[in-house]
């Protein structure tokens, strides 16, 4: 980025004084290298549904809350268009996708029967998305530029988390109420696995080297892995922090970090977020959170991590390097998904 | 793949069995099992009897329990795809003239039903596990009696129960008042058998927990002014201070007059008001809201407890089968109530039976009429291996012995 940088403005050098030529230099040299450690790409702006609530709550870059938007009803699941200027957002309760433009956060366009969205992933190629409908025991999936419906699979009940690889050549959806793991096999266009998992899987994390495949077994309590060459389930993490019960702890959202060292899983009614050393499948350090932490969202540096909340209406946000949680801020009513606008 | 082959060579067996039966359905594909449960009911059972009360007015309606149990196969279809079984329901219902234990029988030889939902009257389940009681093909569940002897005294190793008992529904109402110290109470109740039965279990779980009745009274659904001590709500509820009234109605049509009328302003649990329940509609934790919405758009109607027990018979049966790779009706019955089972009841833990009565563990509702109130076991009850065992009558206590049956 610098020498790009330099022969950009080289142009400039001969009408201004040189010791602006250097200043100017100094300040670009420290930019370039600032801009990999700061949240200041995109808008910096952070998205959070309010699945009771039936709102949008924005904070800007330093976690002020600036607005809060009117949307449809339960909203759930959310993410980003191939190109970032847009995001879109799963409304349970009206069947529809709801799309937003990501500057102007205007309702720019509706993907509409979709049966009870609750969460997606964008394909690779930016156009299809893989939507799961929860009371519909199906994945449907879309054309995003034209609102039309490609496929439907059929699922176990209440499906929910879906996850797909980066080559594009495999979806993975966990079906909450049956306890599997559907695998759609993308050039073929149906599932070709069931996988068998523990009790209410939810969401999906797929190692940066795509060997591993984590899914968190809400009511067991554990994160099962799964290793996607064999397809086949290899270990389980479980979770218990202090002074809780095995019951108490559910496990949703599951993130791993770029450089695949570390995991952070949401632990719902135990209202703390696990750190995991990913190669040992260890568990570093319990953060206490708000009460009943599903959604989890790491800023682009992943020196922030935002947990939503449901049952305390908040959201906790934890610096990564200490492990510790900086500070709480309340939005509205049942919060579920958490989008950082920070590339 | 090896309990697959175990599954089709179980089925070959039983087909060429049955070979000569020619009301056999078309024969399994290659590489499907068929597993079926049946749904029994009893012509003119009272429970299912309308009940009319004054000016038309339908106090309590009882629907069939066949519609959750149709709902959670139907949920099962996919953990079929992977055990390649097809889960099916028949149905059967009893005349006034049948025995029961002979009927079951019978229809276990015609449809190969292994699983039995019994929505039939206590004597009838009763009879029914005991004189099946040695069956290592038959599985049955009570999903609709709270009777305690079911789990004690009358307890039958073939009978598992996902309706919660009495005791358990009891006890959650009295870890609901322990936390609210709302510690003395009045108890309220009609003069039929079962509201004796309920008030007595009832003051067991007062005695459980500690609290106290300051009083037993009962009421007679009258205009009568000679009985005016038992039909005046004011003379009733007026003459001892207490926290709160307990109701026992079964009936309902003098209970309901309850709530606003007693001398002191004081809520009402039990019957009235503040109900526990093993279900209900308003519920939205733990993925409620979804199988709500599920049974509402299948049926057009709000689930209940008893709709929830029938869901839960079948759902915990099919999981059964997955998890353990084996249709197979003693491995079955021996994973229910093995400590690995883990079923989801939408109830926020995993739920599972009791070994020593069949008893499905599990947690209760405690609601008025359009919100949960709270879950019990509540907070802070606790239990040395599962809290949910504070609710009902615990290992020791129990009176349930199976080899004695």
């Amino acid at each position: 980025m610098c020498p790009t940088s330099f022969l950009i403005d080289y142009s400039y050098i001969k009408q201004l004084r040189l010791r602006w030529v250097i200043i100017f230099l100094v300040i670009l040299f420290i930019c370039s290298f600032k801009s990999f450690s700061s949240n200041a790409r995109g808008s910096g702006r952070t998205i959070i549904s309010n699945e009771k609530g039936n709102t949008l709550t924005i904070l800007d870059s330093s976690d002020k809350i600036i607005q809060t938007i009117d949307t449809c009803t339960r909203p759930r699941g959310m993410h980003f268009s191939e190109n970032r200027k847009r995001f879109f957002v799963g409304c349970g309760d009206d069947s529809l996708i709801a799309i937003y433009d990501l500057a102007t956060l205007e309702l720019v366009g509706r993907i509409t029967n979709v049966a009870q969205p609750e969460t997606f992933d964008l394909h690779p190629n930016g156009k299809h998305l893989y939507v799961s409908n929860e009371e519909d025991a199906t994945v449907t999936l879309f054309d995003v530029t034209t609102g039309e419906q490609l496929a439907e699979f059929e699922t176990g009940e209440e499906p929910e988390g879906v996850q797909t690889t980066s080559d594009g050549k495999f979806v993975f959806v966990a079906s909450e109420a049956a306890n599997l793991v559907h695998v759609i096999d993308v050039d073929k266009n149906i599932v070709v696995k069931d996988i068998l998992v523990d009790t209410r899987p939810r969401r999906f994390a797929l190692t940066p080297d795509e060997q591993e495949l984590w899914v968190s077994a809400e009511l067991a309590g554990v994160v099962n892995i799964i290793d996607i060459k064999s397809l086949k389930l290899i270990d389980d993490i479980a979770f218990l922090p202090t002074g809780f019960r095995k019951e108490q702890v559910t496990p949703v959202d599951v993130l791993i970090t770029k450089d695949g060292v570390r995991a952070y899983v949401a632990l719902g009614r135990a209202n703390h977020v696990a750190v995991v050393d990913v190669k040992s499948r260890e568990v570093i350090k319990y953060i206490l959170v708000g009460k009943r932490a599903w959604g989890l969202a790491l800023t682009h540096d992943e020196k922030k991590l935002y947990v939503a909340n449901g049952l305390s209406d908040d959201i906790t946000i934890i610096d990564t390097d200490n492990l510790r949680a900086m500070k709480s801020i309340p939005v509205g009513l049942v919060p579920y998904g958490i989008l950082i606008d920070d590339h | 793949m090896a309990y697959l082959s175990m599954i089709i060579s179980r089925v070959s067996i039983i087909l060429l069995l049955l070979a000569g039966s020619a009301t056999l359905p078309a024969a399994a594909q290659e590489e499907e099992s068929e597993f079926v449960f049946a749904y029994v009911t009893r012509e003119a059972d009272p429970f299912y009897q309308k009940q009319r009360a004054y000016t038309g007015l339908k106090l309590r309606e009882a629907k069939p329990l066949k519609d959750a149990a149709l709902l959670a196969l139907g949920e099962s279809r996919i953990l079929g795809r992977l055990a390649r079984v097809k889960f099916k329901l028949v149905e059967m219902m009893l005349k006034k003239s049948d025995n029961i234990s002979t009927a079951l029988l019978k229809l276990h030889r015609e449809s190969n039903a292994s699983v039995y939902l019994l929505d039939i009257p206590l004597n009838d389940l009763i009879s029914a596990g005991r004189a099946l009681a040695g069956e290592q093909e038959l599985l049955l569940f009570n999903i609709r009696h709270g009777e305690d002897s079911l789990r004690g005294e009358n307890c039958s190793p073939v009978i598992f129960h996902t309706y919660p008992s009495n005791a358990m529904l009891m006890d959650s109402i009295a870890q609901y008042l322990v936390k609210k110290k709302w510690s003395r109470i009045l108890a309220l109740r009609g003069s039929m058998k079962e509201d004796k039965r309920l008030t007595e279990t009832f003051v067991r779980s007062v005695k459980k927990f500690g609290l106290n009745i300051v009083g037993i009274k009962e009421f007679t659904l009258s205009n009568d002014p000679r009985l005016r001590d038992r039909t005046n709500i004011s003379l009733l509820t007026g003459s001892t201070s207490y926290d709160i009234i307990f109701l026992a109605d079964t009936q309902g049509d003098f209970g309901r007059y309850i709530p606003y009328s007693a001398y002191y302003p004081r809520p009402v649990v039990g019957s009235e008001g503040l109900k526990a329940s093993a279900w209900h509609w308003t519920w939205e934790r733990h993925g409620a809201p979804q199988l709500n919405q599920r049974f509402d758009r299948r049926t057009k109607r709000r689930m209940n407890g008893r709709d929830w027990a029938s869901w839960m018979a079948v759902r915990s049966v099919t999981e059964a089968i997955v998890r353990i790779k084996s249709s197979d009706v003693q491995e079955i019955s021996s994973y229910l109530v093995s400590e690995s089972a883990t079923f989801d009841g939408y109830k926020g833990v995993p739920v599972n039976f009791r070994r020593w009565n069949n008893q499905l563990r599990q947690p209760i509702l405690l609601h008025v009429h359009n919100a949960v109130i709270a879950r019990a076991p509540i907070d802070g009850f606790l239990h040395r291996s599962n809290t949910l065992d504070t609710l009902g009558l615990d290992h020791p206590e129990s009176s349930c012995n199976f080899q004695g049956n």
